[in-house]
């Protein structure tokens, strides 16, 4: 069996779960539609199969994890990835850590801030503009106390609308949330 | 839905007239999915291995480790007859294996998820958890992990703003 990767990289590793994910063809209708399966959807992954043993849930994660990701607020999309890469450091998630590098590096055509971020962590190299959207949302991942409110005046002063900020605050939480899954429930493994 | 209806903004303590509702208003879609998911968390349908009251009390135990007082208030309003117990941050589950395991996993990744291991699954199991009681768990700590951290980084918004 091979070893689970331990440490950041922006390639996309293979999700293996650590639980046995529902067999699509024992899937009930609500399942069915939590997953929101159709007929020209059918390749459905490990990560989603595992959570569709509990449909109720999923159900409403799937729109949250969209309507926070798509960039419909204030935030740009490569800064909300950043809120996203950001909480999966602090939390060691190398899937999601993976997933929004990724994404965050072909949105912006530049691996130099994920590079300095998987190497120096709140340390990195960066702009401050960057630096402030990283201090916050590591403080809110690691706990939500911790974070203050020089750290969002820090987002205001560097010219983050309040609008923004929110956007910020939803994606760092969400991946509080994202993380306790994929982290816990599987093993990022090298694609093949 | 209004967002002053929303668990997570009135845990923020803001009026009405605080500017950041104006904020808030056009993500009202954000604040009732994360309702809806806080009511498919805490009383399920079927709730299978984990009863209502049980989870009232795991969502206290998350809220009082984040440090958030308000959502402990929230929580122990759903409090049913097996809450306290569960609630009780002193208490590690005692002689009762199952609740010992259940108690051990909520504390792990709620603090600490990094830590987590395929072997802290893997105890799951052997204390009674069947595979969609320990997704209906995962979602559980990891739903209230969220919300504790949207309603800090709300109320320190709404003290800038």
């Amino acid at each position: 069996m091979s070893e689970p990767i331990r440490s950041f990289t922006t390639a996309v590793p293979y999700w293996r779960p650590r639980i046995t994910p529902l067999d699509i063809e024992e899937a009930s209708d609500e399942q069915l539609e939590a997953m929101k399966v159709t007929t020209s959807n059918t390749k459905i992954g490990e990560f989603t199969l595992v959570l569709a043993l509990d449909p109720e849930t999923l159900l409403h994660f799937t729109p949250l994890i969209n309507g926070i990701m798509s960039g419909q607020g204030g935030l740009s999309r490569p800064e909300t990835e950043l809120g996203a890469v950001s909480a999966s450091v602090v939390n060691r998630s190398i899937y999601c850590a993976a997933a929004h590098s990724n994404q965050y590096n072909q949105l912006t055509k530049d691996d130099a801030v994920i590079d300095s971020i998987f190497s120096s962590g709140e340390a990195a190299d960066i702009s401050p503009r960057q630096k402030a959207l990283l201090l916050f949302s590591s403080k809110l991942s690691k706990c939500p106390s911790e974070a203050t409110k020089a750290d969002v005046e820090r987002l205001s002063d560097n010219g983050l609308d309040m609008d923004e900020v929110l956007d910020l605050v939803f994606a760092a939480s969400l991946f509080s949330w994202v993380n306790r899954l994929s982290h816990v429930l599987g093993d990022p493994l090298a694609q093949s | 839905m209004n967002i002053f209806e929303t668990i997570v903004v009135q845990a923020t303590g803001i009026s009405a007239d605080n500017p950041l509702v104006g904020v808030l208003s056009p993500r009202c879609d954000i604040l009732e999915l994360s309702e809806y998911s806080h009511d498919a968390s805490l009383r399920p349908r079927r709730p299978g291995g984990l009863s209502h009251s049980e989870r009232a009390g795991l969502a206290y135990r998350i809220a009082k480790r984040n440090n958030e007082t308000a959502l402990m208030l929230h929580y122990n309003q759903l409090f049913g007859v097996d809450s306290q117990t569960l609630a009780d941050i002193s208490f590690d589950g005692g002689d009762d294996a199952r609740l010992k395991a259940i108690i051990r996993h909520t504390d792990l990744v709620t603090i600490n998820p990094k830590a987590a291991v395929i072997e802290d699954v893997a105890a799951l199991p052997v204390a009674g958890l069947d595979n969609a009681d320990i997704v209906q768990l995962s979602e559980l700590i990891a739903f209230v992990s969220y919300q504790a951290r949207v309603v800090a980084g709300l109320r320190l918004m709404a003290v800038v703003a």
